[in-house]
């Protein structure tokens, strides 16, 4: 099977300010797994909207099976064959298994029918699943399998699939990958988005890397490094944070029986958490999304209040201290949101840097700010961590991710924590930007802060932390020291494969 | 086709803009409307916009805007604080009342004792009550979650009704002929809020509305409470991040909200209008709304929009007994003017663009 | 006092009628919610409704022509709000609420003349058979059809969102407009039909208080029912038959609180009239423990950006 199936010829997409896809070409065969590369930022998003016709392109064609092909909307895309497994935006929370798969159909069999096949198909490819369970409470490997079935039952020819293991444990992409090839035995081919390089290695037949929205390159990955891949992506040799060794200090953070109920109803509750991280010390939390991440770190920021001994500062207990106070005492937190949650979008730099700068800053005097001081700070921030932005005076909205995230992180390091803790301090930020962030939470523990990082990406967490720790269903694992750590102990860490039945077929 | 752009950040120039677009489109749009009724729209829309300022009878109009505005603008300063916050009080109707209720109710109770302290006390019991009466929903949206959008509209039929019952009943002039209402406090000069410039129109209400804006102006900008209010609007998540106590934040809004529109209430019943009566409120809870939104929910906007609206209010009179344009075309006049405010107010935060589609 | 001229079943029957106009105007508001729409200008559309349904039944004598027009005018007034929400993404509660305001002054200047006429009377429907009932007959069997039509309304819409194709959009739309824009769904052309469908049924339930209920035309005379009607969704968690329930209850608080005004009882005219005004805040105040039946994108503006 070396058919061609689509070709793709001078795509070209250009936003107000952005080229978002600069004239690129390549062609995706029958049955083969096509890796699509790329920074964020790179173009990869926009170039599968277009595929799937959630955006029209500029200029340029495509060609599926010989014949011109330009889908004016989804519906079109999925009538030709074409399916697409997004990363996010996609499932509702509220309805059912079977409600979320047959929005996604064009025809939809009644419910008892779609219920059967729903099964039949998941059974076939080792993604068991009960149609009648509310999305909602499925945990993130799980909602993905609900989309893969809802594009399978299309017999597409084409499936996209969108950073489909971000989400995932090792155990779970070693699921998905052995279903994905026995899509590709059938002769669906697959476009596989991604920036995990050894992922692609392992999975892909062909790559097509993009940097800043141009094809620069494509490449077998079975006979490339690595590291020529990681170049030709970045453009350049990167470098790895340099790690000074650390003296450690007394125990600064001490969580003891921490549980927490979490707020949203598809949240997940904290249960009975221990750790402690002493000063000069970089704990790191790795863990599927929607674990339990977002819950600790609301319950460290101080949004969520606990018991009063369930979390100490330096002996000190302060679970029933508000975010203020615990900052005044030199616990500082970095969301993961960062529009809307570490920062307002609409406000200014300036105005954002006292959100959480004031106590500590000096800031505030009789309960009035201090604009100019407030000014100053935001000035030092972006001067310190290379914030690319006109000035102080512009909206947080208005800067590119890994430009905000340098600044929220920022504002908090310039604060001399006594304890910092960051929540995916790199999601969705350029490389140069995310070793910029490692860099700064490295040399912040090497003045003696303790450092708790809750990441997804375990690359990062084995980079920079001393010990590691996983959480899973609002558990924690045991903690333990990072060196001496397997990927197949970091899976089982981090729960295995959930505890989900594989089929074997 | 036309399609909506979002821009880095809001722009400025539309800020200060959109409010002067929608009023010009609303004088478009009213003149249509007004030539629709069969009324000349040109001397309809003078007749409004021009001859209370500068008519030869203006001597006599230029007071009542200060009358007219004075309560609009107290109003509207303290239902913009929680609009900033996402708060929405849209009950000042009914805070307005029971300010005006209460505030007579202990002017009444002296009479008819002379003494200094009267009319401070009923300034106090005003604002007293009219931040009681938004405390209901204050209280329950903090303790219940309650949403007090519709229980704090709801209260306005409540208070409407003991306004009702207070004018027939516990306040009735005994003196009164049977006739409903109180006393009017215009007699009772302990309890009057008399023009303190006579013929200027500007009494205790107009200095109070003043104040406001400014205390107002003061608050946003400057003290971390009204940085607080900002923030929770913007970004209600950010706003707990940052340690800002929601409930607090209600009880203050709606608090003040509350105690303005009573203060409003208060002012007015004791001075213009000098009786309790059944039909002693007009709307100025429901204009308010516009006023604040007009003024972008700025305290300088605010004290603008407020005069403008009580041009409407006043030169719709004149058009009224001038031209026979209903008073009815008015409120429609006024309605517009939020709708046009909130349709162009897409231009500060999204650019338009054409787009011509071509053939994909 | 005198409660013996309270007749039981006179009571249950202009129940019926006086929860009519309520249960119209929130079942629409009930699609709308669904869709993810927060619309506050149920009292403006329905005064609307009111006004254009009375004046166009006076002059063409028909009362159902009167009918259509007051859907047709409540309609047209609720395009305005989608105007404002869905292409210049205004907020909701603002734009809600100017609509009301608007549609109160709107309505006082159409209903200029109509003071003090009387409409063309309704028909009412004596379903054969099922009427003559001993009190069975009578409350439930002798109403006009508008009744009827506001009971099929009810479960039209309870099986539309329940069982087809269009309800499960819908619903997906109110949930999470972002995904069901992902996967092709038009979330405004979606969003704008189901605010004409709760514009054009406030307009009816507004129409049924001028031309049946009451029957004539003052201004302001709907006092608050289209915001009870709001009151009543979130009463209902959003639940189709949950909403008769409550139009339904609050019919009765509305007869009974009227009977006992008649009726002369002790209490202040303005006390009992207060009472259905009190009772919603109670009401929400019981049912503001429940929020996790709102649909999830309520309220929130929705724009396709890239």
């Amino acid at each position: 099977m070396t058919d061609t199936l689509l070709t793709i010829e001078g795509l070209t997409k250009a936003y107000p300010g952005v080229v978002a896809n600069d004239n690129v070409s390549f062609a995706i065969r029958e049955g083969e797994v096509h890796a699509l590369l790329g920074e964020n930022g790179a173009g990869k998003s926009t170039l599968v909207k277009m595929i799937y016709g959630l955006v029209k392109p500029d200029s340029g064609t495509m060609t599926l099976r010989g014949a011109p092909y330009a889908p004016a909307e989804p519906r079109a895309a999925r009538a030709a064959g074409v399916a697409m497994v997004f990363q996010h935006f996609s499932l509702f929370d509220a309805l059912n298994v079977a409600e979320n798969i047959a929005l996604g159909m064009e025809n939809p069999p009644p419910m008892r029918d779609l219920a059967a096949r729903i099964r039949e198909v998941s059974e076939t490819y080792g993604l068991p699943i009960d149609p009648y369970r509310t999305v909602g409470d499925l945990s993130a490997g799980e909602r993905q399998r609900v989309e893969i079935i809802r594009c399978l039952l299309q017999d597409p020819r084409l499936l996209i699939m969108d950073e489909p293991t971000s989400v995932l444990t090792p155990q779970e992409v070693e699921i998905l990958f052995q279903t994905l090839r026995k899509l590709t035995a059938e002769g669906v081919a697959i476009l596989y988005i991604s920036h995990k390089l050894e992922e692609i290695r392992a999975l892909c037949d062909q790559a097509t890397i993009l940097r800043l929205g141009r094809n620069v390159g494509t490449c077998v990955p079975a006979g490339t490094t690595a590291r020529e891949m990681a170049e030709m992506m970045v453009g350049s040799a990167f470098q790895a944070p340099e790690r000074a060794p650390r003296e450690l200090g007394e125990v600064a953070l001490d969580i003891t029986g921490l549980s927490v109920r979490s707020p949203s109803e598809f949240g997940t509750s904290l249960k009975n958490l221990h750790l402690t991280v002493r000063a000069g010390e970089i704990l790191g939390l790795g863990g599927v999304a929607g674990n339990g991440q977002d819950e600790l770190l609301a319950a460290l920021s101080g949004e969520l209040r606990t018991d009063a001994d369930a979390i100490r500062l330096k002996g000190r207990p302060i679970g029933r201290l508000g975010p203020a106070a615990r900052r005044q005492l030199g616990l500082l937190t970095a969301p993961e949101e960062r529009l809307g949650h570490a920062a307002a979008p609409d406000m200014s730099l300036t105005e954002n840097a006292a959100l959480t700068g004031a106590q500590r800053e000096g800031l505030v005097a009789n309960g009035f700010l201090k604009w100019g001081k407030a000014r100053e700070f935001a000035e030092a921030v972006i001067a310190r961590f290379d914030v690319r932005t006109p000035g102080p005076g512009t909206a947080a909205r208005a800067l590119s991710g890994g430009n905000l995230q340098k600044f929220v992180i920022g504002r908090e390091v310039m604060q001399r924590p006594e304890v910092l803790v960051v929540n995916q301090p790199t999601w969705g930020v350029d490389a140069s930007a995310a070793a910029a962030i490692r860099q700064a939470l490295l040399d912040l523990a090497g003045t003696g802060t303790a450092v708790l990082v809750i990441s997804q990406d375990l690359d990062e967490l084995m980079e920079i932390s001393d010990r590691f720790g996983a959480l899973n269903e609002g558990r924690l694992s045991d903690i333990r020291p990072a060196q001496e750590l397997s990927v197949d102990e970091i899976g089982l860490m981090m729960g295995g494969a959930h505890g989900m039945e594989v089929a074997h077929v | 086709m036309l399609t909506l752009e979002k821009r880095p950040q809001p722009s400025r120039l539309w800020t200060y803009l959109t409010p002067v677009v929608a009023v010009i489109l609303t004088m478009l749009a009213g003149a249509v409307l007004f030539a629709f009724l069969g009324k000349d729209p040109v001397q309809s829309i003078r007749t409004i916009f021009w001859e209370p300022l500068f008519s030869e009878f203006a001597f006599y109009y230029r007071p009542q805007l200060l009358v007219k505005g004075a309560p609009l603008v107290l109003i509207a300063i303290g239902l913009s604080l929680g609009f900033r916050a996402g708060i929405w009080n849209i009950g000042a109707e009914g805070q307005y009342i029971i300010g005006a209720i209460c505030g007579a109710g202990v002017g009444l109770a002296f009479y008819p004792m002379e003494a200094w302290f009267i009319f401070p006390l009923m300034v106090l019991a005003g604002a007293l009550g009219g931040w009681a009466w938004a405390m209901i929903p204050a209280l329950l949206k903090v303790r219940f979650g309650t949403n007090e959008i519709l229980v704090s509209l709801m209260l306005v039929y409540v208070a409407e009704q003991l306004l009702a019952s207070m004018s027939l009943g516990l306040l009735k002039n005994p003196e009164g002929f049977g006739f409903p209402g109180s006393r009017n406090l215009q007699q009772y000069p302990s309890a009057h809020n008399a023009e303190l410039i006579a013929g200027s129109g500007m009494h205790w209400g107009v200095v109070s509305a003043l104040v406001a804006v400014i205390l107002a102006y003061i608050l946003l900008n400057r003290h971390m409470l009204g940085f607080h209010i900002r923030l929770t609007g913007e970004a209600p998540r950010a706003a707990r991040f940052a340690g800002v106590n929601p409930a607090r934040l209600i009880l203050f809004c709606l608090g003040t909200a509350g105690a303005l529109a009573g203060l409003a209430g208060l002012f007015e019943v004791s001075g213009p209008s000098g009786q309790v009566s059944i039909d002693f409120n007009v709307g100025y809870g429901f204009t308010a709304i516009i006023v604040a939104f007009l003024g972008r929910l700025h305290p300088i906007g605010i004290l603008l929009a407020g005069g403008l609206m009580a041009l409407t209010y006043i030169g719709g009179e004149i058009a009224q007994s001038k031209l026979g344009l209903p008073a009815a075309a008015i409120q429609v006049f006024q309605g517009m003017l939020l709708f046009f405010l909130l349709a162009v107010d897409v231009t500060t935060n999204y650019r338009i663009r054409r787009v011509t589609r071509e053939v994909a | 006092m005198d409660f013996g001229s309270i007749n039981p079943i006179l009571l249950l029957a202009s129940l019926m009628v006086a929860a009519t106009p309520l249960l119209l105007a929130a079942i629409g508001e009930l699609v709308v919610e669904r869709a993810g729409v927060l619309n506050l200008g149920v009292e403006g559309m329905m005064i609307t409704g009111a006004i254009c349904g009375f004046a166009i039944a006076v002059n063409t004598g028909s009362p159902i022509v009167g009918l259509v027009a007051a859907a047709a005018g409540g309609a047209a007034l609720s395009l305005l709000f989608a105007v404002l929400t869905q292409f210049a993404l205004a907020n909701q509660v603002a734009s809600g609420l100017s609509l009301t305001l608007f549609g109160l002054g709107l309505s006082a200047l159409l209903g200029q003349g109509y003071q003090g006429i009387k409409p063309p009377p309704f028909p009412r429907v004596d379903i054969p058979l099922l009427s003559d009932i001993p009190v069975l007959g009578p409350i439930l069997f002798r109403h006009d059809i508008v009744v009827y039509f506001g009971l099929a309304l009810v479960a039209a819409v309870w099986w539309v969102l329940k069982n087809t194709r269009a309800g499960l959009i819908l619903r997906a739309v109110g949930e999470n407009h972002d995904a069901a824009h992902a996967l092709g769904y038009k979330v405004v052309r979606i969003r704008i039909l189901a605010i004409m469908f709760g514009g054009a049924c406030a307009g009816l339930g507004g129409a049924y208080i001028s031309l049946i209920r009451v029957p004539q035309w003052t201004e302001g005379m709907t006092a608050g029912i289209g915001w009870i009607a709001l009151a009543l969704v979130v009463f209902a968690s959003w639940k189709p038959w949950r909403v008769m329930l409550g139009a339904y209850l609050f019919g009765g608080i509305t007869v009974l609180q009227l009977n006992l005004q008649a009726a002369g009882v002790a209490i202040p005219v303005e006390y009992l009239a207060m009472s259905p005004y009190l009772i919603t805040i109670l009401v929400l105040v019981i049912m503001s423990a429940d929020k996790s039946r709102a649909p999830a994108a309520l309220g929130r503006s929705f724009h396709a950006s890239q």
